[in-house]
């Protein structure tokens, strides 16, 4: 049980980690620019395919700076000649712009890549067990995963809380209206957020992708739980997605290893269940099979019962 | 006489500060009442009170004397009450007649029927062609409301707003921006379609108010410092002090 | 049919043939159609076009009429399909007796159910709240659809057989031109049903909270109510057009509720316009013969769509009709001639840069799909060899002085709208 749950613990920091820094960026796009970037998760599959083609040239490691930077720039480009064009039509149309393009981008991956996952793998000298507890290994790679994202974490909170720049976002997050009074130029900061968002998103990618693989549907996989975690955790308040990353990181692996289903509830307070009801699928649902659909439960609930989320203050 | 709308002790803040401050009113029926203040003086803030718009932080609001505090906005239409906005609020990609006809529906009791065709109401469409001359957009109908000059989106505020007869109309600055001319004919505008009705107005221009106005109310720092006719109003210090006078300065 | 030819509405007794014309058009064209296009698949995608144009409307009931953007509208659509399913096989198995063309009408109910529920708390506000709710609500259904394996059947979904039913008339439905009449019939009372809750004081009122929701309150509605029941509504007749999708197809799977779905019936929307009633009747229509007719022609035809879609919300936001509507007041200053000559004009060199661009994408898909050593592909009836230098030439010059060509006739195409545009009383001698 100790062994289970230690496990599930660090699986579940890992995959909260990883998860914050593509929410990290979506927040801070979201609350700005009041935009819900659809092809957020899009950008970090891009991260993982360039980072995998720059991979078989170079190797991993120039990956891992080349690729988020890449990423970063198209992000740059599509907030440049994209959504400031599509602006004019109002926020519906950029909701459904970023719709589009995440459709889009998955077409073009597709086209570009091919449908199959690609063979993109952590490097060599990642590849073995840092250690090994009751048994089992925990390789070295997630352990990489985890410092990086624990490395850009505490990057991000220098930047905001000690720099100049970051004060100007801080100050555009919570009064968007604000900032431009103040003289800063908002279109630029927004490029320039939007830019660095999905250079994160893109990073997440380039570690994440040999992990998870490197396949046209990783961006689907991923992106409507971004979308929960920035929801969850309240709009304008990075705190709150760094929260909800780890809640949403957490929930689902400890459901998936905790294999309880509700007959053994039931069995808890003795009742019993006939096996051959209608309802015969509730009585063995079990905790790993409910695990897709406990982020989407946690939205609803919010949205109905917190509309501003965890730690936000701003309705959605 | 009775009173159509009554103001006890009403009071409103926004985080620590009070923007209405205990305010005291009471609009006799068949009166056309303005308010009149400085900016910032909380005479929309009062307005979005009465109306609904904002939840009160204290106090009471009758109309006809039944309790309409802390209703929402379309709850207190339905008891009679009806208003128009300082900034523009119409319905802006729909037709001109189509605002209008919006107007009347609740009133001509058609609430929510998804069985009645608008366009076979003949009683509904008559109503709506008599308002539309009235306000004197009927040749402008078929046009969507958002490409309308600012003085026709004015005057079919007022239309929408007066459109189902409410017993009550409140009038939000309604000649705010327009030229002579154009007020001019508001004012005849506003005259004709409060006849026999309760009249509530916030205005700035004086020339409006003395004109159309049984009484004033004079709203300074979220208070009223007087209520009384038109002829003692001009006559009176403390508004001359707080409020003619500063403009008088101005000018 | 659209809101523009419906701004008439001061007057009370339009002419018949106003009133009743684009009716009486629609079934007539719905009866003579499958004579004219009789072919196998041209009835099976007339079927999939019915279906469409009933889920995209009642998509717009959301979208371009109450202005709620979902994500998630496929829930009601799938949860018609499974419930119609069920039913048919509950006909099979005589546990009810029905006759199969009601079936839609189950598919309906549960829809409307579901809008029930999940709108009494969804349409609290429109905007970014709605279309989050709309997406975890299209998630956690598609989601449990695979868990609850007894309602929604697991990876296989549910299937049915849609000939076992009473026969009615010698009518069994053993084939697609039985359906297709069927799928008529209920597309042209929905469209009629859709199109009239758009002139009750409802539908109008729900324009009104699209436009200016505070101020509809000012008026004596309560917005939340108006979006609520325009949300019950559109479950309603998309869980016809599901019902429709079960009978059709016989087979219902968790891909017909989930966030794929949601995401084409927003992009045949939108392609068509939502801004007219009309709208996505014609963006059903369009997409579906995108999907088959591309399908069978090329393998990247969704990538054709993406961009075309991304096209679409950046440059006209207001889509096909959008377009087409656009011509009106020029067609009716009788001035449409003026801009055939400069259309073709700019036309022909659009085409010649699409063709360039279309066949590069296609080459470089067959040189990376086709199988080892095939390197013959055709394109429109041309045989050659993609590994020879000569097409690649050839596209990209298409491509590069098609894209030169149309650029150089864009001042001369704007210089003729605004001619055809231009008011009547000032432009009048300069034009005729």
């Amino acid at each position: 049980m100790f062994e289970l749950l230690f496990f599930s613990l660090l699986n579940g920091i890992v995959t909260g980690l990883l998860l914050f820094m593509l929410a990290s960026g979506l927040t801070l796009i979201f609350s700005m620019m009041g935009v819900l970037n659809f092809a957020h998760a899009s950008f970090y599959m891009l991260g993982a395919y360039f980072a995998y083609t720059i991979s078989l040239y170079v190797g991993f490691w120039p990956g891992l700076i080349i690729a988020p930077i890449l990423v970063g720039l198209f992000g740059a480009l599509v907030e440049r000649y994209g959504l400031r064009y599509v602006h004019r039509w109002g926020h519906v149309a950029e909701l459904i712009f970023t719709f589009g393009l995440a459709f889009l981008i998955e077409e073009v991956v597709q086209f570009i890549w091919g449908k199959d996952t690609k063979a993109y793998h952590e490097p060599e000298i990642l590849q073995f067990a840092l250690f090994t507890v009751f048994g089992q290994d925990f390789p070295a790679y997630k352990a990489f995963m985890l410092l990086i994202s624990i490395g850009i974490f505490i990057m991000l909170l220098m930047i905001l809380t000690r720099s100049r720049v970051g004060l100007i976002i801080q100050a555009a997050i919570t009064k968007p209206n604000m900032t431009a009074m103040l003289g800063h130029n908002v279109p630029l900061v927004f490029m320039g957020v939007f830019g660095v968002g999905s250079a994160l998103a893109g990073l997440a990618g380039v570690i994440a992708g040999p992990a998870l693989g490197t396949f046209p549907g990783m961006a689907v996989v991923l992106g409507s739980i971004v979308f929960v975690i920035v929801v969850v955790g309240g709009l304008g308040s990075l705190g709150g997605a760094f929260v909800a990353s780890l809640i949403i990181g957490l929930l689902q692996t400890f459901a998936i290893a905790l294999d309880y289903s509700v007959s053994d509830l039931l069995a808890v307070f003795s009742i019993t269940t006939e096996a051959d009801s209608a309802l015969r699928d509730l009585w063995t649902l079990s905790l790993p099979q409910v695990a897709p659909i406990l982020p989407y439960l946690l939205l609803v609930l919010i949205l109905i019962f917190r509309p501003t989320g965890l730690f936000g203050k701003r309705e959605t | 006489m009775s009173s159509a709308i009554q103001l006890n002790d009403v009071r409103k803040s926004f985080g620590p500060t009070e923007i209405i401050r205990g305010v005291d009113l009471d609009i006799q029926k068949g009166e056309r009442h303005a308010i009149i203040g400085p900016n910032g003086a909380g005479k929309s803030t009062l307005f979005h009170l009465v109306s609904g718009r904002y939840k009160l932080s204290g106090g009471h609001v009758h109309l006809n004397g039944e309790e309409i505090s802390n209703l929402s906005p379309y709850e207190i239409y339905r008891k009679g009450l009806s208003r128009s906005f300082q900034v523009t609020n119409i319905f802006p990609m729909m037709s001109v007649f189509e605002n209008v006809r919006c107007g009347l529906m609740w009133s001509k009791d058609y609430k929510y029927s998804f069985w009645h065709l608008v366009d076979r109401e003949k009683e509904l469409n008559h109503r709506t062609a008599a308002v539309l001359e009235e306000i004197g957009l009927t040749s402008r109908q078929h046009v969507p409301a958002g490409v309308l000059t600012y003085a026709e989106q004015r005057a079919l505020e007022i239309g929408i707003a007066s459109a189902g007869g409410a017993e009550v109309i409140m009038l939000d600055e309604p000649t705010a921006g327009m030229s002579h001319s154009e007020t001019d004919q508001a004012i005849a505008l506003i005259r004709k379609i409060t006849e026999g009705k309760t009249l509530v107005m916030v205005e700035h221009d004086m020339g409006v108010v003395f004109d159309l106005a049984d009484r004033i109310s004079v709203l300074v720092y979220g208070e009223i410092i007087a209520t009384d006719t038109p002829e003692n109003i001009r006559n009176n210090k403390a508004v001359q002090e707080a409020y003619l006078g500063a403009e008088a300065e101005d000018a | 049919m659209s809101e523009i030819a419906n701004t008439q509405t001061g007057e009370i007794s339009a002419p018949f043939a106003k009133r009743f014309g684009p009716w009486i058009f629609l079934a007539v064209a719905l009866i003579v159609l499958p004579l004219i296009f009789s072919s196998n698949i041209a009835v099976y995608t007339m079927n999939l076009m019915g279906i469409f144009i009933i889920f995209a409307l009642s998509y717009n009931m959301l979208l371009g009429q109450g202005g709620m953007l979902s994500f998630g509208h496929a829930v009601y659509f799938g949860l018609g399909g499974f419930m119609s399913v069920h039913f048919m096989n509950y006909i099979e198995y005589e546990v009810v007796v029905l006759p199969m063309f009601m079936l839609p009408i189950f598919g309906g109910i549960i829809g409307l159910v579901f809008a029930i529920i999940v709108g009494s708390f969804s349409t609290r506000r429109a905007g970014t709240v709605f279309a989050m709710i709309s997406l975890g609500i299209g998630e956690l259904i598609a989601a449990s659809s695979l868990i609850f394996v007894a309602f929604f059947g697991g990876e296989e979904g549910v299937s049915g057989d849609r000939t076992m039913g009473p026969v009615i008339m010698d009518v069994d439905f053993a084939q697609d031109i039985e359906v297709y009449y069927l799928i008529a019939a209920w597309a042209f009372v929905t469209i009629a049903l859709m199109y009239l809750f758009s002139r009750t004081p409802m539908g109008r009122m729900a324009n009104a909270v699209r436009d200016n929701d505070e101020r509809a309150e000012f008026i004596g509605y309560s917005q939340r109510k108006v979006r609520f029941i325009s949300f019950c509504a559109s479950g309603f007749f998309a869980g016809i057009a599901g019902g429709l999708f079960a009978i059709n197809f016989e087979i219902v799977t968790e891909e017909n509720l989930n966030a794929l779905t949601s995401g084409v019936v927003l992009l045949m929307t939108y392609i068509g316009g939502v801004g007219f009633f009309i709208g996505p009747i014609v963006g059903a229509v369009v997409f579906t013969l995108l999907q088959t007719v591309l399908s069978n022609h090329t393998e990247i035809w969704q990538l054709y769509v993406g961009v075309m879609f991304v096209l679409t919300v950046m440059y006209v936001p207001q889509g096909l009709t959008g377009i087409m509507a656009m011509h009106i007041p020029a067609y009716r200053m009788k001035r449409l001639s003026g801009l055939v000559v400069p259309y073709i004009k700019a036309g022909i060199p659009t085409i010649l840069m699409l063709s360039g661009i279309v066949s590069f994408l296609e080459m470089v898909h067959h040189v990376r799909a086709a199988a080892l050593g095939e390197t013959m592909m055709s394109l429109i009836g041309i045989e050659f060899d993609t590994h020879t230098v000569m097409p690649w030439v050839i596209s990209g010059v298409l491509a590069v002085v098609g894209g030169y060509l149309t650029k150089s006739q864009m001042p001369q195409l704007r210089e003729a709208w605004e001619q055809a545009n231009a008011p009547l009383d000032s432009g009048e001698g300069a034009s005729s």
